[in-house]
């Protein structure tokens, strides 16, 4: 059987840039809407000819920041979708959204195009945060945008970010609960990175931003576990927190190396075609990606075969991030190398001992000690 | 070239400390005679390898012929024979100073007499010379040329009241050297109709000549068309040309007893020329051999690797080919289990292997790592063999030896007053002996018996930091004792890493060990596993440190779009670890071996 397609579809304009974000987000005075959504669903509409019927698991609006967009384009393109795949029964749509008022004005009109789930980026529940975080909404609009969505969207997930600068494991408990008593069924809680090419990254260098010591850090993450189970809510995957069933379903394809497919402006896609497996990527820039899907149908920029051994090093990076680990005979058929193949033998053995990573019959899985080091662990016993 | 008896030959070295003015006077006798065209007269023309400029050392010996028109209106020919100024050369500058009569002692009268003039300057006595004292630098406002000769007498015993003064830097009295020469310097002795008997005092490659060779005619001739043998070895050769660097080379017919040139015989390397060999006719050999001849011993060694283990045979390559040139340094193929594959080499001293070093690196644009120098120690077993130990990691069992003996130096420091105390300790820490101490006006002079070993862990740049670089130092092997030695070995997570492994005398082992094990937790980054680094004698673990796992290393994110960029991080990582070495579980970035083996700190 053919494992469900996940579709993400890219919105790449936001109000304004977060200095901490690297996304691939473009701010405009006026935005064609118009010519946008047009060449969202040539894309769409071509990358489905090429591809051919297969069953659709999960839409994903990401962006920038796409409740930006028209509730009647995310309609059409759900419509699209559904009716160019075979979607399955539940088949789980998500958007991201901005708790600002503009956007919350829009929920009913999304969730009636269709829209399941829905992704709030509340980023703190702490005023001083939300500022130097560069958001545009206030605590206030983030507590109203919650309580709107639980409302409105069957599934809710929003995000925060901590390992702030100064923050403390207490503070973060406190603000945590807080969330944890606002939320639904799932979390996505990143400890603050600090991106190349960010503003932030610069204010890093120069010594502005001190993020928390990796000792503090390692607390602050074990309490964010502990603070969620207190809800019901577990983590699923290294940033992602969620009551049993409600993991999503989109991300997850992703972890799980299954195909995706991506439309819009800088968006990835990876698709086993004629046994081939490619990685392509889209135009990052809105304008010049619109112009080439005007002129050819798609605005694909960037095409690499992978290799049987680069997807067992792609399949090995995202799957140890997931609690379920990888699937051992999975693995063998998604990238045609037996999952031991893939791995140093001693290293394996050794980080095994450590209890970095446990494996059973079926599943190889990094351990929590494994994942909060899981870049090292994979330089490690990734072959 | 006409011709010039052999009572007006003089043949002369210049003895002189580095930045005293060896190199400045010998461009000032050179162009006198006009010898050199404006674009030829590149500064210290002597000094012609770039190394050798920059440092301002000479490695080869270098020689040139000087017609001079003397006061007495006959025209003398002088040759000056440039001598490697260091220690490590010091087998050689015997031999430099056997071709020549007398000597120039430079020293610069600002500054007075050092500790490498005083080694040169002995060993310039003991081949008999005569030697003129001459001041130089007298024009700068510090020099104190009285004071400096009445040095010159205390320190070294030489009568210094007719030394020259000049100033080689504006050219005073250039001339009074060169009639110095001529008056004070004895003439050479030979018999022109003896065998031909000619001293092999230095060779070097030349891309087109092949091999040239520096002699210093004693007895007979030397010509072209001539069938040499070289009397240690046996082999014979026949010579291609002949002649004399005026400082060009310029062929001639024939050399005469007393006088200095180069010949040139198709000979492929110079390891077929030992410096100090004498060459004669193969026709009409000379009945015995001149004297002093030494083959030459590497007294240091340490291991060089490739930091890009793909650079092996290019390394391979240009160790033969150094070699070609330099027969004095010792390589053999050896292997480590933390550095691969690469050699063991053997070097005249410290200076030399630095010098061997940079050439590897600047000419032939090796990166490489080198492990601690080591001394050779000898060993004597219970059974009663006695074996020689080049690399610590070769080092028997303990209860198979019955005891080992280690090389001692002599050294001689010179130091102004303010920094003796410190000196002196250093010395005593390092299992010094002193032998002498003398004060000449603020500067002390101290001798001392000293294991080389402890000279080659950090010594010179101990010496150098408690006398705030005013110390100068100079040292002559002298000769083997019995000492209680022991190996220490570096374990990481109870892997040795034979790279680090060490000898040193039993009282300074633990000190040392805990030191290397100190440096090494700060040098190498924490990893997935906790490391133990220990050093260990035998089986006794004499220090600890442990570098814990590093607690976190993570990325928060990452979706459908971060995964080609996360597997060429991947990749990159993968890449990264060519440059480290695997011990078990743990890798060690080969730049903490580097700095660990840099001892200074």
């Amino acid at each position: 059987m053919t494992e469900p397609l996940a579709l993400y579809i890219h919105w790449p304009f936001c109000l304004s840039k977060c200095p901490y974000c690297d996304f691939n987000s473009h701010v405009r005075e006026r935005i064609d809407h118009a010519r946008f959504a047009a060449a969202l669903r040539t894309e769409l509409a071509f990358e489905a000819a090429r591809i051919g019927p297969r069953p659709l698991g999960s839409i994903f609006f990401g962006g920038g920041t796409p409740s930006l967009m028209e509730p009647q384009l995310v309609a059409d393109l759900i419509a699209d979708a559904t009716r160019l795949f075979a979607p399955v029964a539940d088949i789980e749509i998500t958007l991201e959204a901005n708790p600002t008022s503009v956007e919350i004005g829009k929920l009913t009109a999304f969730r009636a195009a269709g829209v399941n789930r829905l992704s709030l980026g509340v980023q703190s529940l702490d005023a001083a945060a939300l500022q130097s975080l560069g958001r545009q909404h206030d605590v206030a609009e983030a507590r109203r945008a919650l309580e709107l969505a639980r409302a409105i969207f069957p599934r809710l997930s929003f995000d925060l970010i901590y390992a702030r600068p100064d923050q403390t494991l207490s503070a973060w408990r406190a603000e945590l609960t807080q969330a944890l008593a606002l939320a639904a069924d799932h979390l996505s809680l990143y400890q603050l990175t600090i991106e190349p090419g960010t503003p932030f990254e610069a204010r890093h260098r120069r010594g502005e931003i001190l993020l928390p010591a990796d000792d503090l850090a390692v607390r602050l993450y074990e309490a964010t576990a502990e603070e969620a189970a207190k809800f019901g809510l577990q983590r699923y995957e290294i940033s992602n927190y969620a009551k049993p069933g409600a993991e999503s379903r989109h991300n997850l394809a992703y972890w799980r190396y299954a195909d995706y497919l991506g439309i819009g402006a800088g968006a990835h896609q990876r698709l086993v075609l004629d046994a081939a497996r490619f990685a392509e990527s889209r135009h990052r820039a809105p304008e010049p990606w619109a112009a080439l899907v005007e002129q050819h149908g798609h605005g694909t920029a960037h095409r690499e075969k992978i290799e049987p051994a680069d997807a067992a090093r792609e399949m090995l990076l995202m799957g140890l991030r997931l609690n379920e680990g990888i699937d051992a005979a999975r693995f063998a058929q998604r990238t045609g190398v037996p999952l031991d193949d893939a791995l140093d033998q001693t290293m394996l053995r050794a980080a095994i001992e450590e209890g970095y990573l446990e494996r059973d019959a079926t599943h190889l899985r990094a351990t929590a000690q494994g994942q909060i080091r899981l870049d090292a662990l994979l330089g490690a016993v990734v072959k | 070239m006409t011709s010039i008896p052999i009572e007006r030959i003089r043949n002369f070295a210049i003895i002189a400390h580095i930045d005293h003015g060896k190199s400045t006077l010998a461009d000032r006798l050179i162009p006198s005679p006009g010898a050199l065209t404006a674009r030829e007269m590149t500064s210290q023309v002597l000094d012609n390898m770039e190394l050798e400029k920059e440092r301002g050392i000479t490695i080869k010996a270098q020689t040139v012929r000087l017609l001079y028109p003397a006061k007495d209106g006959l025209t003398y020919q002088l040759n000056l024979m440039d001598t490697p100024g260091h220690v490590d050369f010091a087998y050689e500058v015997s031999r430099s100073l056997a071709a020549c009569e007398g000597s120039l002692l430079v020293v610069d009268a600002s500054q007075g007499v050092e500790a490498q003039t005083l080694a040169n300057v002995y060993q310039a006595i003991d081949a008999n010379h005569e030697i003129v004292p001459v001041l130089n630098k007298i024009d700068l406002p510090a020099a104190e040329p009285e004071r400096v000769k009445q040095q010159i007498e205390d320190v070294i015993g030489l009568d210094a009241s007719d030394a020259v003064m000049i100033s080689a830097k504006t050219g005073l009295n250039i001339e009074g050297v060169l009639e110095a020469l001529v008056t004070r310097l004895p003439p050479p002795k030979g018999e022109l109709n003896a065998p031909l008997k000619a001293l092999l005092v230095d060779s070097w490659y030349d891309a087109y000549l092949g091999v040239v060779i520096l002699v210093r005619i004693k007895d007979g001739k030397l010509k072209k068309g001539m069938k040499i043998r070289m009397m240690s070895l046996g082999s014979t050769h026949f010579v291609d040309q002949v002649g004399v660097f005026s400082p060009k080379m310029t062929v001639v017919d024939e050399l005469l007893p007393g006088e200095i040139g180069y010949i040139t015989a198709a000979i492929k390397t110079v390891a077929d020329c030992n410096v100090g060999d004498t060459i004669t006719e193969d026709r009409n050999p000379a009945a015995e051999a001149l004297p002093g001849f030494k083959p030459s011993i590497p007294v240091v060694w340490c291991g060089l690797y490739p930091v890009d283990a793909d650079d092996f045979e290019k390394l391979r390559e240009s160790l033969g080919k150094l070699r070609l040139n330099d027969a004095s340094f010792h390589y053999e193929a050896e292997t480590s289990a933390a550095l691969g594959f690469g050699y063991r080499c053997g070097f005249l001293g410290l200076l030399h292997l630095e010098i061997i070093q940079e050439r590897l690196s600047r000419e032939f644009d090796l990166d490489l790592i080198a492990t601690a120098p080591s001394v050779v120690y000898r060993i004597h077993r219970n059974n009663g063999d006695v074996e020689e130990l080049h690399n610590p990691s070769d080092m028997p069992d303990p209860s198979q030896i019955d005891h080992m003996e280690e090389p001692w130096i002599k050294a001689t420091i010179m130091v102004p007053d303010d920094y003796l105390g410190a000196v002196l300790t250093l010395c005593n820490d390092r299992r010094g002996r002193q032998m002498d101490l003398t004060y000449v006006g603020n500067r002390a002079m101290a001798v001392y018996a000293l294991p080389l070993n402890e000279v080659v862990f950090d010594f010179y740049d101990r010496l150098k930091s408690v006398s705030r670089g005013y110390a100068s130092f100079d040292y002559v092997m002298d000769r083997y004792e019995e000492s209680d030695l022991v190996r220490i070995s570096i374990l990481v997570n109870g892997d040795p890493v034979d790279a680090l492994s060490f000898v040193a005398h039993k009282s300074a082992a633990e000190a040392r060990g805990r030191s290397i094990c100190m440096k090494l937790k700060d040098l190498i980054p924490k990893q997935l596993f906790k490391i133990a680094i220990q050093a260990a004698i035998g089986g006794r673990v004499i220090a600890r440190e442990t570098i814990g796992a590093l607690s976190k290393d993570v990325t928060a994110k990452c979706y459908g779009g971060d995964i080609s960029r996360k597997r060429k991080l991947l990749d990159k990582q993968k890449e990264g670890k060519k440059r480290m070495r695997q011990f078990g579980k743990v890798e060690i970035p080969q730049s903490a071996f580097l700095a660990a083996l840099k001892m200074d700190n």
